[in-house]
């Protein structure tokens, strides 16, 4: 039996922290509110339930943030991550709503870890939510509930129908079963493509087969596609991925955080063929391990096996699967299913060019080799002390960057160059506006929130 | 050392992943007390279960909850692991079998309990005594002796099984600061409160009923307690007699500490019946529930007993209200009230390696 669904004022597509921003805005900017979430309840809210903070400007000492980070040293920030590809404009704006929005969290009883808590040192930049993004967005779903929000599960948006550049009605698929959703706005926030294997292997051939994609196995793309052949104008590189290398181990979906591995700049890393192939020392490891990804991705099978002694046990995070834990080096070549020969040639060679200094692995030591090709040019120590420890690595994609462009209003801009009326995007979907290349540590969640609320409020006025 | 078994290899496993995440250290004790691990050994897996007050906060928040393929449901693990660690202190060893078959254990010892009281009142009591005197129906002594005996037993049991968890999971120099810490987070349910927002119980929505209801039962056990201490002092020391006054201290004591007991555990009771089937298997034998009873009974007996002093019913009241205590007694060793002792070492650990990490 399909149900006959009323017209309403805003259908959101997405289920994430930016649909449920939108969501929540547009109810309380009077709109009824319809949203439509592809995943099941235990799985909704895309990649935001692994999101765990919010990085926030702020200029003096707060409750759950140190010190002070200004807006212009959070805008330098980016322009470094980004080598300034960002449209300035929108980032300015992202920036400078954090505090607003910062505000708007804590009065929809979004709670924060208090900042002398927290495992990662970003307590002067980043909020982090009490119990992660998750929690966050339960708190969302719990209000838009008492908002009367519709909220739709296992609902895919499979087409939309537009007209003269504005959004009439959306086909929805519900439980696999097609309804006509009517809207006067639509706003957009259903994330981006990393999911979609078949659209990663455009760019990446078939090595993209060996990708592990970290998050919800949902966000197919589908909507961005829709959009981009209902003529939105994209922004960001189609062809990139913010890709690190973690536990090949790790479930081919949503594995999270916990598998990702701290012991690539502590020892060495090799392909299949026991070979190393990149400076594993090249720079302390959060400016680094967004760059692994793709190097494993370029390897054969596009495996490598990270391989780290003893002397280093204690100095890393544990991580989501035991280490592959050997007495020699040649054993360890038999778990990880390499050659011992061809390992051990390695080694010796890595261990013979070390050049002995004064190890510190919170900074760039001067421990590193002299004579190999390529060479580690810090935290170099002799794989002498076992056990040894390995770990398989594969590329780990977190998010794509290509989307829709957007304006101030979050209104998604047609190639003809004007903005279409009454569509709105906001999240992943338009990060790129932003965040064209690389990453800072909770942004995603600030452009999720301050363009999911523009875009909310934007879809209501737009109906009115 | 005992060989972990393979309920606290599933807690290794999950807290490795809880480990590695941290997304919930800002919830109660447990993870910042796993934090300061990077290896979680049986005995820290014991401790950290019973760190746990099972609110659920943490199975809210989790990404990896089932049907994800982690399928992570921590309080609910920590919840076997810690039944685990009471039956396997128990002493003697044997009469762990009580956690398992916990109703049908307390219903014969209801029943054994009062027959004992009333063949103790047969024997050295007469049984139509004149009204709201207690010790004409069960002389004073042999009250004492009754009663007090099987306590002692039980204290005796409790503490052997306090000393088996305390070398087992806790080991920590018991010194005076992490004393008063973890004194201080009993008596206040620190890690039911949320930071102030209270905790997910018995559904998601955050709310202080359970911490509430638990004050009143634990302060209304406590009451009782005084109550009777006070009166051991008229009896022995000033040589007062039963019946006290309403408005006596005994009285009123009993009185507040028998409303508590009343409130607490029906709230308790009716809070479970309530709850995420997904963090608690609402299961018959539940030994949890079989305590609550036995305290609901007592208080509701004692109440009554208060309320009927005067009349013909007196005798059989007492009888009945003696029995039940005294079956009380017996089960403390073997119920949800070790909980209670359990929690407290775990406290004391976690209060003690709070304060080696400055």
């Amino acid at each position: 039996m399909s149900e006959q669904f009323p017209v309403f004022d805003v259908l959101v597509a997405g289920g994430g922290n930016a649909a449920m921003c939108a969501a929540l805005s547009a109810r309380e900017s009077g709109a009824t509110v319809v949203v439509a979430e592809c995943a099941p309840p235990h799985l909704r809210a895309g990649n935001s339930r692994h999101a765990r903070n919010f990085r926030c400007m702020h200029h003096s000492p707060t409750s759950v943030l140190t010190d002070a980070y200004t807006e212009e040293e959070y805008f330098k920030d980016l322009l470094q991550v980004t080598s300034g590809q960002t449209d300035e404009e929108l980032a300015q704006l992202a920036i400078s709503s954090t505090p607003e929005c910062f505000a708007w969290m804590a009065q929809h009883g979004v709670r924060f870890q208090h900042s002398l808590a927290g495992t990662l040192h970003l307590g002067r930049t980043n909020a982090f939510f009490l119990g992660g993004g998750k929690a966050l967005v339960n708190r969302y779903y719990a209000i838009a509930e008492q908002l009367g929000i519709r909220v739709l599960y296992n609902a895919e948006v499979t087409e939309l129908r537009m007209n003269g550049g504005r959004f009439d009605s959306a086909t929805v698929h519900v439980d696999g079963s097609p309804v006509e959703i009517h809207a006067k706005a639509l706003v957009a926030a259903s994330g981006g493509f990393e999911a979609n294997i078949e659209w990663l292997s455009e760019a990446w051939g078939d090595a993209a087969k060996n990708f592990i994609i970290r998050g919800t196995p949902y966000n197919r793309g589908k909507v961005l596609r829709l959009l981009l052949d209902h003529g939105a104008e994209q922004v960001g590189d189609p062809s990139q991925c913010h890709a690190i290398a973690l536990d090949a181990r790790a479930p081919k979906f949503d594995g999270g955080v916990v598998t990702r591995l701290d012991t690539v700049p502590l020892g060495i890393v090799v392909n299949q063929c026991s070979q190393r192939f990149y400076d594993e020392g090249e720079d302390l490891w959060p400016k680094r391990y967004a760059i692994w990804g793709r190097l494993i991705a370029q390897q054969p099978d596009q495996i490598g096996y990270s391989i780290v002694d003893s002397k280093i046990a204690g100095l890393v995070m544990p991580s989501a699967f035991p280490a592959m834990e050997a007495r020699t080096i040649r054993e360890l070549a038999g778990l990880l299913q390499i050659s011992a020969d061809a390992l051990d040639v390695t080694v010796q060679q890595f261990n013979r060019s070390v050049v002995e200094g004064s190890f510190d692995h919170t900074r760039l030591d001067d421990c590193h080799t002299c004579g190999l090709r390529p060479d580690k040019t810090h935290w170099a120590l002799k794989l002498d002390s076992p056990p040894f420890f390995g770990y398989p690595l594969r590329p780990g994609i977190t998010f794509t960057y290509l989307g829709v462009k957007v304006n101030r209003s979050g209104q998604v801009i047609l190639r003809d160059g004007k903005p279409a009326s009454n569509i709105f995007a906001a999240g992943e979907i338009m990060a790129g506006n932003i965040l064209g290349k690389g990453y800072l540590a909770g942004i995603g969640m600030t452009i999720g929130t301050v363009f999911g609320r523009i875009a909310g409020r934007g879809a209501a006025c737009a109906t009115q | 050392m005992q060989p972990s078994s393979a309920k606290v290899q599933e807690g290794q496993r999950l807290l490795r992943l809880c480990n590695a995440c941290r997304y919930c250290e800002g919830f109660c004790a447990v993870f910042p007390a796993m934090e300061r691990h990077v290896v979680i050994s049986a005995a820290d897996v014991n401790y950290l279960a019973n760190l746990c007050h099972n609110c659920g906060e943490c199975y809210y928040a989790c990404p990896y909850t089932p049907p994800h393929e982690y399928a992570l449901n921590l309080p609910k693990v920590l919840t076997e692991i810690r039944v685990g660690t009471y039956a396997r202190s128990a002493f003697p060893r044997s009469f762990s079998l009580a956690y398992r078959n916990s109703a049908l254990v307390v219903s014969v010892l209801i029943v054994i309990a009062v027959a004992v009281i009333a063949a103790v009142a047969a024997a050295f009591g007469k049984f139509a005594a004149a009204k709201a005197d207690f010790y004409a129906v069960i002389p004073h002594a042999a009250m004492v002796v009754t009663l007090g005996l099987v306590f002692v037993l039980a204290a005796i049991a409790m503490s052997v099984a306090f000393f088996r968890f305390w070398r087992e999971a806790i080991g920590v120099p018991p010194e005076v600061h992490p004393v008063i810490a973890a004194l201080s987070d009993t008596l206040r349910l620190t890690n039911l409160d949320g930071h102030g927002a209270g905790c997910p119980y018995p559904q998601e929505r955050l709310s202080q009923t359970r911490r509430w209801f638990h004050h009143a039962t634990f302060y209304g056990f406590l009451l009782c307690f005084a109550s009777t201490c006070v009166a051991a002092f008229y009896h022995f020391v000033l040589r007062w007699r039963a019946p006290y006054p309403y408005f006596s201290a005994p009285v009123v004591l009993g009185t507040l500490g028998g409303l508590g007991l009343l409130i607490g555990p029906a709230g308790l009771f009716w809070l479970k019946r309530k709850r995420d089937p997904a963090l608690d298997d609402l299961n018959p034998r539940d030994f949890g529930d079989t305590f609550i009873v036995l305290l609901l009974l007592a208080s509701f007996t004692g109440l009554i007993l208060l309320a009927l002093r005067e009349t013909a019913a007196m005798s059989w009241l007492l009888i009945v209200h003696l029995g039940i205590v005294l079956a009380l007694f017996a089960s403390l060793p073997y119920g949800k009230f070790m909980h209670g002792k359990f929690r407290f070492a775990a406290l004391l650990r976690n209060a003690y390696e709070r304060s080696q990490k400055r």
